[in-house]
């Protein structure tokens, strides 16, 4: 999308996507080497590990993909 | 200790870890950050408030969907679908895929082709000032008044939830809305629902998935509610898990409504006036950068909207067939949420039916992953805010004081009114949300706001852009008949309760069915009275209707798109899709 700026939303949503999965995944990977004491429903298929993983591959995906070099790069080829 | 006994033995459904805080606060950097970045890209009054009609049709088509998608809503439903099962699907699929394709492929020409910058602002071209100015302070007041309930609701649901207190969670979303709308105008708030839509989908989509996994599948789910059926339900086990085949009669269904309810009521009239005249979502579309694009973007929120039923009403039937009191280990029965959040209710530790979302994601999310679903919970709501702020703040400055108060306002002028607006909007919600403080209950209200305004605004919009004999006297009083005769029904409703098997043809009628025959009925009486004055009335001629009635407006040739590119091909499969859908779940 064309937000004015070299700036895309996409690229705010790789933001928050690869932020929230690398601290998913990384709590994830602490419950697994320290498995609490208070254990969620099927906690055994270590969702925030995976889950997490699948959220920062995405987010890293749509990051650079609409880079604001990438961008720029783009709108310059445009114009 | 069974870690559920955890989370019922305090006040609060779930605790948060610092891993959980840290996901919450980068949340509110990120939408901040956003907005100051696009301050400067709000400059003019077309950027401020339609987002320079620049928007791809991906953009205003998530940013189209996702300003429904709310937190109310989603809690809601879930909610809804626990107590009806799943004939609350029928809100996602007939009361929301017909109208949206529906206003792609024949509205969306006549607001597109006039370059309105609001629905109210149609009906001034097509009706004159006096519908305008209607239909621009009713939606004014409605929009203030969902803002106030939006707040309201995500406060109390942090208090229920995380035991935050209702004034803290208030003022603190309430200032981050009014600065990153007021910075960045309609851009700032499509660019957040954009973001709101996939953290949703982020923090949702693993409680179906391991939902279904500890349900055993489809079949394992519904024979689990089938054991859990209560009495009044038992003798039609299919009614929780069938969206049609229990319709026809009023008896034979939880929600008390037969297929004329849903078909009429909800798709031909509450669906066609929300999705097309609520100008809230409308005012997404107009954000398109053309017309394929505004044609393409609500048929794309379509095919999302197909799909949201996986992380909302799902997750209230798994509630249905899962959870359990920990202490007793027997059905935990959820109870309507005025009862739950009584002092009373408080006390014997119970549950609201829109706490389904809620503990379904305490029994299954983990450290990082909690912290994910409230703020995708916090994200909604403050999308929600922001998306009534925005669209109140435009009507407001186009539609009131660029037609009643000050006609010769520069563009400049607008742009800062609207962001004085936008403040001040955000203010009156805050007192609407400590008014609703002392309502029996909130969704009573919003649906009751949707009856009143919505309805007969689509009766009057639908003639206008059909019917070149409409006239400008029609549409006012057809508007005006309408909203008052809403009114009417529903305060004939509260004064006198048995009026239910007259409103709505049944004295088993639940709460939504009412609405949806409040709905039709107030529907009809608008088109009605719009037809008789309009034929005792002198039209307008047709080149006074040009560019706004149907048979009067040339629609622009597009460039030569391949079929694939088409929005009619789009619109075509994402209908068979959902007829598909009907069949499945019958």
């Amino acid at each position: 999308m064309k937000s004015g700026g070299s700036l895309s939303i996409w690229f705010f949503i790789g933001i928050s996507l690869a932020f929230n999965g690398a601290v998913i995944c990384a709590a994830g990977i602490y419950e697994l080497m320290y498995p609490p004491v208070n254990q969620v429903v099927l906690y055994n298929l270590h969702a925030n590990v995976w889950w997490g993983a699948v959220l920062l591959v995405l987010g890293l995906f749509f990051s650079l993909r609409f880079s604001p070099a990438r961008e720029r790069a783009r709108m310059a080829g445009n114009s | 200790m069974n870690p559920a006994l955890l989370l019922f033995s305090s006040s609060t459904l779930v605790h948060l870890s610092p891993v959980d805080l840290v996901i919450i606060i980068f949340y509110f950097a990120l939408v901040l950050a956003i907005g100051l970045y696009l301050k400067e890209q709000a400059n003019t009054g077309e950027d401020f408030f339609m987002a320079g009609r620049e928007m791809t049709a991906w953009v205003a088509g998530l940013a189209f969907l996702s300003a429904n998608l709310g937190s109310l809503e989603l809690m809601g439903w879930a909610g809804n679908s626990y107590k009806y099962g799943i004939l609350a699907a029928h809100w996602y699929w007939i009361g929301a895929i017909p109208s949206m394709l529906f206003l792609a492929l024949i509205m969306m020409p006549f607001y597109y082709v006039c370059k309105t910058h609001s629905v109210p602002g149609y009906l001034k071209l097509r009706f004159g000032q006096d519908s305008q100015a209607l239909s621009s302070i009713s939606f004014a007041l409605m929009t203030v008044l969902m803002s106030g309930i939006n707040m309201y609701a995500m406060a109390v649901v942090m208090k229920v939830v995380l035991g935050w207190d209702i004034n803290f969670s208030i003022l603190v979303s309430s200032v981050t809305v009014a600065i990153y709308v007021a910075l960045g105008g309609l851009r700032s708030a499509i660019f957040n629902e954009v973001l709101q839509f996939f953290l949703i989908w982020a923090g949702a989509l693993l409680i179906p998935i391991l939902g279904l996994i500890e349900a055993g599948g489809w079949d394992g789910m519904k024979a689990k509610i089938l054991q859990n059926l209560t009495e009044q339900h038992a003798a039609n086990p299919g009614a929780y898990t069938h969206l049609w085949s229990t319709l026809g009669n009023f008896g034979d269904n939880p929600m008390g409504i037969n297929w004329a309810g849903i078909v009429f009521g909800l798709g031909a009239v509450i669906a066609m006036g929300y999705w097309t005249t609520d100008f809230l979502v409308v005012q997404r579309v107009l954000s398109a950068k053309d017309l394929r694009s505004a044609e393409l973007a609500p048929i794309i929120g379509a095919a999302f909207k197909m799909l949201v039923p996986f992380i909302v009403i799902l997750p209230g039937l798994l509630g249905l067939a899962l959870l359990r009191d920990p202490h007793t280990g027997s059905l935990l029965h959820l109870v309507p949420a005025d009862l739950a959040w009584s002092k009373e209710g408080q006390a014997q530790g119970l549950h609201g039916y829109d706490e389904v979302l809620p503990l379904m994601l305490a029994r299954y999310c983990g450290p990082g992953l909690l912290g994910l679903g409230i703020t995708a919970l916090i994200a909604g709501f403050m999308s929600g805010m922001a998306g009534n702020v925005s669209a109140f703040t435009t009507v407001w400055t186009y539609d009131i004081y660029g037609a009643l108060i000050n006609k010769n306002a520069t563009d400049e002028g607008k742009v800062r009114m609207g962001r004085w607006v936008t403040v001040i909007g955000v203010g009156i919600s805050i007192g609407t949300a400590y008014l609703v403080m002392h309502a029996q209950s909130i969704m009573d209200y919003v649906q009751a706001l949707f009856s009143f305004f919505i309805a007969p605004l689509f009766g009057t919009v639908i003639l206008g852009m059909l019917w070149k004999r409409a006239t400008k006297a029609g549409g006012f009083w057809g508007l005006l008949a309408g909203t008052l005769s809403s009114v009417g029904m529903y305060a004939w409703g509260k004064l006198d309760p048995s009026s239910v098997r007259y409103l709505a043809l049944s004295d088993k009628a639940q709460d939504q069915a009412q609405n949806m025959f409040r709905a039709l009925w107030c529907w009809l009486i608008c088109v009605i009275v719009t037809v008789v004055v309009s034929l005792m009335t002198k039209p307008k001629s047709d080149e006074e209707l040009k560019d706004l009635v149907y048979g009067l407006t040339p629609i622009p040739k597009q460039a030569h798109v391949s079929w694939i590119q088409s929005p009619i091909f789009w619109g075509i499969v994402v209908a068979i899709v959902f007829l598909i859908l009907q069949v499945i779940f019958w």
